[in-house]
């Protein structure tokens, strides 16, 4: 079908091309713009009808005028996948960025891909070890899950992305991930502080990484994670491989679609982002999970950064409405020196129960856990009267349960960047921590499970 | 004008096709593909057409048929037990067919066409049935007899009917006039079935949770929205619901949810009993799944097949509950399509017509007697997820102003571990004046006076803890850190249940009762004792008392409660002596 070069162009706005008297175009098709200075550039089909075609130019439309040459390519986005794609790097459109050769495809996939029939889902149930006591006490990453980290500028959310990349692994076992990493609209900045990390570590030969550039296309966002995705299901439903996704930063790719329902002056919802931005972020996010008969899978960690550290913007608040659960960095935590900070109370993991205790993690985990939680927001709940009444106000229950959220803090979250703790060292330190509070107090813990693990009846 | 046209433009889920005789609501076949779509405007020659698949690679120019139907779903024996996706394809047939991936352009039957049902007459030649009659009975599942009913609008005198084993297509019953009727019928999503009149409702939907059947009843035909922001309950709340109610028949609707979730429900249910008969859960329930990136036209109908189906089995004469979650998505479906339209959109971009769609959908609950005489009903149950939890926006409020059950999910107390994290001082209920005479009769005379007593507690402990914030406990007279202390009780112990453990996931209606009362002679016996001197903390610390609370996770403890409250009360008693 390809070959026609119109030079039909009649606008053009904002990242959008209009233009008429066309064959019939498909929706959703690709086409190249040729400039007069011979520079190509691509797009997709946005709109099409009989009189008028929206296309959509991912690099921008500048220099584009009425002369500009127009191909449609007659087939949708597609991008070749192999398992050369390991180790590679690839622009935000998936060309190679590496000065490498060109993939050769083994097929070309649909980048929209298709939903998962929830019917041939197979529910997550292992537990995946990331090394980090605050997540896999407390929010516990499941594989196939899609766990978000809600973060802030300024904060150090790609730290703990990368020492998850580096640390996860399923409980006794050596397998490891494929790590595909999709950059969107990222500093070149952070962008080599997560290549020089990946190769320092020896990860990058077990990863593909996508990078759109703060600086590259805006529009181009919007394909960047399609591709990122498409790869990791090529790999883990073709190929077997466990993929761990990482993209970073959602908010860019929310801008980047808000920007382009402003250019088709389409109604906005709310802030101005798309109505439809629940039903695009859901096309990515529940790209995760695991299918039966396969042997791979995907579990997605994406990192957003709430603008004005608020939870409520629409960007965190349609991502929490799909994803299963929510990592949230504290700010307050990060200024009290602590790393990784954290902030377990408003964290969640939907998926944890079906993948912690006796057969999995340790039969004490989820009690633990809960007593651990339930101490903490009691000594947090509790500073703020002390603020107002002062600490000797506080009955001996209420002191020890202040005390203990400071050393929650100081050393249950605490970590240093490249400390791997397994999940038997986070829930022992839990125990010791927790011998700090009367044992009356702790009654979220049953009489078994203390006389099993409290440090008093193990020594 | 025939009824094929074509493809003029394309934008996404909606397609414009000219030179087509079309109708409002008409299904269509768009493409070479076949793609399944529906008219929603029409323009002239225009006819605007929402398709329920992805339009990528379809061009203008490619043909559009039109099939003169509306929307419909098939209703007959094979319903039960199935799982649907919004336009009532079978997920499991769809994975026969395209793998685990959804792609497009195949059609599946609602049901297996080919398996034969045992069909038993209730009416003999000669008779004269009307509409809605029920002319024979399958036994389609254990526990449900599915009624095979003269379709609205046909009847007759019977010339012949046969008892036998028949498929849902081949003819059963003949009228004299020649109208041959089969097992299945069809029906237009989009209009309500008809019945006779609906009633007031009068018998409470039990659904084993404390919170909702004591403090805030639902009536069975009635609606209810349950608000909440993400991680706060609202998935959990409808699967218990599903789980544990007391209705004959569920119909749940994941509208544009999480896929694992769906999942997760998948998995459970087959093997879940019903409380009420003993059986699988699966024998009466109908599950939709249209998760959030399968197609959003078709996620927009969901809700209209899930309800018409819920209207079949009312008509038999069932008391069914509906689980829509969440019903935000459909509205966030209806204003996708709505701004492809280029309508002018109301309040944050939503068309000015979802509050009417909203009333009209749960206007579709209720308590009827249906057409052959018979009393059945519809409770409709909707999530909402208002963005930020902020219940000022167009969905909660359109909700609100319809249902008569408001059970509001907090994010606060899901973050304390109250589960299920419903607000007792916002939520309401407006049908406890027309149930308190199903609860005087059927469990006990006092039990709407119990209630009353039990939330105004609650209420005194809001006030007091205002005052508590500031100046500390310690600081308040006796009495009231009494009144405290109940309330904590009946937070933590009435309140508060774990739908996860097996004991008190489902709690007895009557048990219910004996443990309201089992607080409030707490609070009796302790005023009575501190009234005599012993202290609170005495008082408050009685073995007997955590016995009590912890009775509860424990199997029999309807018939040792009454034992466990003497013995809490002789403690208390004694604490007096002990001082």
């Amino acid at each position: 079908m390809t070959g026609k070069e119109y030079r039909t162009i009649t606008d053009v706005k904002g990242p959008l091309v209009f233009l008429n008297k066309t064959e019939p175009v498909a929706f959703g098709e690709i086409v190249t713009l040729r400039l007069a200075n011979g520079d190509i550039k691509n797009g997709q089909v946005l709109d099409t009808s009989d009189d008028l075609v929206i296309v959509q130019v991912f690099e921008g439309t500048a220099k584009i005028n009425r002369e500009t040459g127009v191909t449609f390519m007659g087939d949708v986005f597609k991008l070749p996948v192999s398992t050369d794609l390991v180790g590679r790097i690839l622009d935000g459109a998936g060309r190679p960025r590496d000065g490498g050769p060109e993939i050769v495809a083994e097929e070309k996939a649909d980048i929209i891909g298709a939903a998962i029939n929830p019917y041939s889902r197979q529910s997550p149930h292992d537990f995946i070890q990331t090394g980090i006591s605050a997540i896999d006490c407390c929010t516990t990453l499941v594989r196939g899950q899609k766990l978000p980290i809600f973060s802030a500028s300024g904060l150090p959310h790609n730290d703990i992305a990368l020492q998850i990349a580096r640390q996860a692994k399923l409980k006794d076992s050596d397998e490891e991930f494929i790590v595909v990493f999709c950059a969107m609209g990222i500093t070149a900045e952070e962008y080599n502080f997560f290549r020089s990390d990946l190769e320092r570590t020896g990860a990058l030969e077990n990863a593909v990484l996508f990078v759109n550039l703060a600086d590259d296309p805006a529009v181009e966002r919007i394909i960047t994670p399609r591709l990122a995705l498409t790869a990791a299901e090529y790999l883990a439903f073709e190929k077997d491989y466990h993929v761990l996704v990482i993209y970073t930063d959602m908010t860019n790719y929310c801008d980047a679609l808000r920007q382009i329902g402003a250019a088709r002056e389409e109604v906005p919802g709310r802030r101005g982002y798309p109505g439809y931005m629940y039903t695009d972020l859901a096309m990515l996010y529940e790209r995760a999970g695991i299918v039966k008969g396969k042997k791979g899978s995907i579990t997605q960690f994406p990192i957003l950064t709430m603008p004005g550290d608020d939870i409520t913007h629409p960007i965190p608040d349609l991502s929490g409405y799909i994803t299963e659960g929510q990592i949230v960095i504290s700010r307050e935590l990060h200024q009290q020196g602590i790393y990784p900070p954290i902030n377990v109370l408003p964290s969640l993991s939907r998926l944890m129960g079906s993948c912690i205790g006796e057969k999995t993690t340790r039969d004490d985990h989820k009690k633990v856990s809960d007593q651990m939680y339930a101490a903490y927001a009691q000594g947090r709940e509790l500073r703020g009267l002390v603020a107002i009444v002062g600490e000797d106000a506080l009955n001996e229950r209420d002191k020890q349960l202040l005390d203990f959220s400071g050393v929650f803090e100081d050393k249950f979250l605490r970590q240093s960047r490249d400390e791997d703790r397994t999940i038997d060292e986070t829930l022992d330190l839990c125990w010791n921590l927790m011998a700090n509070i009367d044992t009356k107090y702790l009654v979220r813990l049953d009489e078994e499970l203390i006389k099993k693990y409290h440090p008093e009846n193990r020594a | 004008m025939s009824n094929e046209g074509v493809i003029y433009r394309i934008s996404g889920p909606v397609v414009t096709a000219t030179g087509m005789n079309a109708a409002m609501y008409d299904v269509v076949r768009v493409g070479h593909e076949g793609l399944m779509g529906e008219v929603i405007e029409l323009h002239g020659d225009k006819a605007v057409i929402q398709v329920y698949e992805d339009t990528s690679g379809i061009r203008p120019g490619e043909p559009v048929l039109n099939t003169e139907e509306t929307l419909s779903v098939s209703l007959g024996p094979g319903l039960l037990t199935q799982i649907y996706d919004g336009i009532q394809r079978p997920l499991a047939t769809l994975e026969e067919v395209m793998g685990v991936f959804i792609t497009r352009g195949v059609d599946a039957d609602a049901f297996d066409m080919e398996k034969t049902w045992t069909f038993e007459p209730q009416v003999a030649k000669g008779d004269e049935v009307v509409s809605g009659q029920v002319i024979g009975h399958v036994q389609e599942t254990e526990t449900i007899v599915h009624k095979i009913m003269v379709p609205p609008g046909k009847g007759g005198t019977v010339k012949s009917i046969e008892s036998g084993d028949f498929n849902v297509t081949q003819t059963v019953c003949v009228f004299e006039d020649g109208t041959e009727l089969q097992m299945m019928q069809k029906w237009p999503v989009r209009s309500p079935r008809p019945y006779t009149q609906k009633y007031a409702p009068d018998t409470p939907l039990v659904t084993g949770m404390r919170i909702l059947d004591f403090l805030f009843p639902l009536a069975k035909g009635g609606a209810a929205g349950i608000p909440g922001p993400f991680g706060s309950g609202k998935t959990v709340t409808q699967q218990s619901l599903a789980k544990y109610s007391d209705a004959q028949l569920v119909v749940y609707i994941g509208c544009g949810e999480r896929g694992n979730e769906m999942t997760e429900v998948l998995d459970e249910f087959p093997h879940l009993i019903d409380p009420n008969t003993g059986k699988p859960l699966m024998n009466r329930t109908v599950m939709i799944a249209n998760t959030s990136n399968m197609p959003v036209a078709a996620r927009e109908a969901s809700v209209y097949t899930g309800i018409t189906i819920a209207e079949y089995f009312r008509d038999m004469g069932y008391d069914v509950a509906l689980m829509a979650d969440s019903t935000s998505r459909w509205a966030e479906a209806m204003r996708e399509i709505s701004s492809r339209l280029e309508e002018m959109p109301g309040e944050e971009g939503y068309p000015a017509y979802l509050s009417s769609r909203i009333a009209e959908f749960y206007e579709r609950a209720g308590r009827v007697e249906t057409l052959n005489g018979d009393d059945g009903s519809v409770t409709v149950i909707g999530a909402v997820s208002p963005p930020g939890g902020d219940i000022s926006e167009p969905v909660s409020q359109g909700t609100l102003r319809i249902v008569k059950v408001f059970w509001g999910l907090d994010a606060g107390l899901a973050r304390q571990r109250h589960f299920p994290a419903i607000n007792w001082l916002n939520s309401y209920s407006l049908y406890p004046q027309s149930l308190d005479q199903w609860f005087r009769d059927n469990i006990a005379q006092d039990f709407p006076e119990i209630r009353t007593q039990i939330s105004g507690l609650l209420q005194v402990e809001a006030e007091l803890q205002e005052i508590v914030q500031l100046v500390g406990s310690d600081a308040l007279p006796v009495d009231q850190q009494l009144t405290l202390e109940v309330a904590r009780m009946i937070r933590e112990f009435f309140l508060q249940q774990n739908g996860f453990d097996p004991v008190d996931a489902y709690c007895d209606i009557k048990l219910q009762y004996e443990m309201a009362k089992a607080i409030l002679s707490f609070q009796e016996a302790a005023k009575t004792a501190m009234a005599d001197g012993a202290l609170l903390n005495d008082v408050v610390n009685v073995p007997a008392r955590s016995n009590l609370m912890r009775g509860r996770f424990e199997e029999g403890y309807i018939d040792r409660i009454e034992a466990m409250v003497k013995e809490m009360n002789e403690q208390i008693a004694n604490a007096v002596e002990a001082n």
